[in-house]
């Protein structure tokens, strides 16, 4: 059996978008707005390319759940070096638990050693689906990954906590979460992405799969957020640790 | 009929409510960030709390001092001494479905994002991450997008699994009395899939970031390490805590845990102090509901001023050893 490695890629809007909420408060406006790779998953895939090549893993599939246009985003993964890649088409907004519960079924039909994914991804701040995953498929977990060390049956991964690093050995299989420091990631070159075109990619539906999507979860609506007063700018050290006082923040 | 249905659901006396808070310590002492997560869960109903750890007793007397526990369940074994999720969310989801809880909660800490999702993902269920308000029962109000939009969710599950983000609740105070502590049994030995190894902590003599009073933080403009110091000798004018900036953490001039923003720490602190930081989306989103932000930055269009307080538009190698004499100057 191939050592496997399945990579998560979420589109998400670009991290440097600054969104706007719909006037209805049903949601952000995601019309004429730029879409791009999770910046957590890119860390993924690359990590994944990585293994494949001094870790003995073999072959990386990369794996996207959401509509059409996420086949960008996984002919994106395989310009980085993703073998081939796997989408699962909905046109609904997932839950993580019902992310999770396809990849638990991609990972029953593609018996991985490792599931790769980034720790959150930028656009519902959960940080869930990784944890999901391993509690469903009772493996371990090594989220918010600094560094990962391969052998061929456990990865020693040290993780980001609040206080410091912390370093476990997790036997395979296993699902890691890659915070941003875990490395850089890879720029994919015109000859990649060209190449990428002609690589294989399959398409299911979570129907398909016999995965329920639904949730007892329901988003009543979206605001913005309280704005800050405007601020002042003041001349000089002196006048800055007047005002300071006067606001009673310093004594 | 649904709608009689509904508002059975909502009728506080029809329902018998469990709320369960999973306390992060060191088995030697409670960590603060749980102190929010239990007035978070005071607004439900009455407080249970879970410490589960190795000789951590003195954690559970410290728990049941404090207001709004009405019961502390201690559950000791060798196996959660370093509080792995591989260990702890079998404990809880078995236990969470013996005593049918109707929520849990725990802080918004890396511990408890570790942990929590992987309780929901063993019983199957929703969790919602980094709660800042709790509107009713099933209803509740989280960021997305860096926390530039807050999402009203209202979740239909039997049990509500839910982080708290720390900044957003008062911290539980010592009350007057004492609550039940009471052993639970647990079977089982240590999981075989994961093991700790080490741990590499900074030791520090500073307020701890998340829930210090003022926190002085530093960003890519200090060019180096050893400059990071004029943020640290700063902070510890103020007795505050020290961040950074991704940029300053990625460069190696702070480490990791010093980071705050959408990745790193959430602060809220009276006074905020962002030294050399452009003020980036990310950024923001871990400190823009500080009382009080200062900027000091040398580019008089950079987006922190866009929510800074009072800025002081200056080259930072100059104002801030200026700051730190002025303050010294003040105490004298």
């Amino acid at each position: 059996m191939k050592r496997r490695v399945l990579v998560g890629v979420k589109r998400c809007i670009d991290y440097n978008v600054k969104i706007r909420v719909k006037p209805d408060n049903t949601g952000v406006l995601t019309q004429n707005v730029k879409f791009s790779m999770n910046p957590f998953d890119e860390i993924a895939v690359t990590e994944a390319v990585k293994m494949k090549k001094e870790g003995g893993f073999e072959e990386i599939v990369a794996v996207s759940v959401g509509p059409k246009e996420c086949q960008e985003t996984i002919r994106r993964a395989l310009a980085m070096g993703a073998d081939r890649g796997i989408h699962v088409e909905t046109d609904e907004e997932l839950q993580p638990i019902a992310v999770a519960r396809i990849f638990k079924k991609l990972a029953e039909k593609e018996q991985p050693q490792v599931v790769v994914l980034g720790k959150q991804a930028i656009d519902d701040d959960a940080n869930q689906t990784g944890q999901m995953l391993a509690g469903m498929m009772d493996w371990s977990q090594g989220t918010h990954a600094y560094r990962l060390k391969f052998a061929p049956e456990e990865v020693e991964c040290t993780r980001e906590t609040d206080t410091g690093l912390q370093t476990l050995k997790l036997k395979l299989p296993s699902v890691i979460t890659c915070d941003l420091r875990l490395n850089e990631p890879i720029f994919a070159k015109l000859p990649e992405i060209m190449k990428a075109k002609s690589k294989p990619l399959q398409k299911f539906t979570p129907q398909e799969l016999g995965v329920e999507t639904a949730t007892p979860v329901k988003v009543v609506k979206v605001t913005e957020p309280p704005k800050r007063e405007a601020g002042k700018i003041v001349e000089s050290v002196q006048e800055l640790v007047a005002a300071l006082k006067k606001e009673g923040a310093i004594q | 009929m649904l709608t009689r249905q509904a508002r059975r659901c909502f009728s506080s006396s029809a329902v018998l409510r469990k709320t369960l808070v999973l306390a992060e310590h060191t088995n030697a002492a409670l960590v603060d960030s749980t102190l929010p997560a239990i007035t978070a869960a005071a607004k439900l109903g009455d407080v249970e709390v879970l410490v589960a750890g190795k000789n951590c007793k003195g954690v559970a007397e410290q728990v049941s001092k404090l207001e709004g526990v009405k019961k502390v369940l201690v559950a000791e074994n060798p196996a959660y001494e370093h509080g792995l999720a591989e260990d702890l969310a079998p404990l809880v989801a078995n236990f969470s479905k013996k005593e049918e809880y109707t929520h849990i909660l725990a802080p918004a800490s890396a511990w408890g994002k570790n942990l929590t999702p992987r309780i929901a993902g063993i019983l199957d269920i929703t969790a919602l991450s980094d709660v800042i308000s709790i509107e009713g029962q099933d209803t509740f109000k989280r960021p997305i997008y860096a926390g530039n939009a807050i999402a009203t969710v209202q979740s239909g599950e039997k049990l509500k699994l839910l982080t708290v983000r720390t900044t957003a609740f008062e911290k539980a105070k010592e009350g007057s009395s004492s609550a039940e502590v009471k052993e639970i049994s647990v079977e089982g030995d240590a999981n075989t899939k994961s093991t700790w190894v080490e741990e590499m902590q900074q030791k520090s003599e500073r307020p701890d970031l998340t829930s210090a009073n003022i926190v002085v933080s530093g960003g890519r403009a200090l060019k180096s390490k050893e400059n990071f110091k004029l943020i640290e000798d700063l902070a510890d004018k103020l007795g505050g805590a020290v961040g950074a900036s991704r940029a300053a953490v990625d460069a190696g001039y702070a480490p990791n845990e010093w980071q705050v923003g959408q990745t790193g720490k959430v602060v809220a602190p009276q006074l905020y102090l962002a030294v050399g930081i452009s003020g980036q989306i990310q950024h923001l989103a871990g400190m823009k509901d500080s009382k009080l932000i200062v900027a000091i930055n040398n580019a008089a269009d950079a987006p922190i001023f866009q929510v800074s307080d009072y800025g002081l538009v200056q080259d930072l190698f100059q104002a801030v050893p200026e700051l730190t004499k002025e303050l010294e100057k003040a105490k004298q």
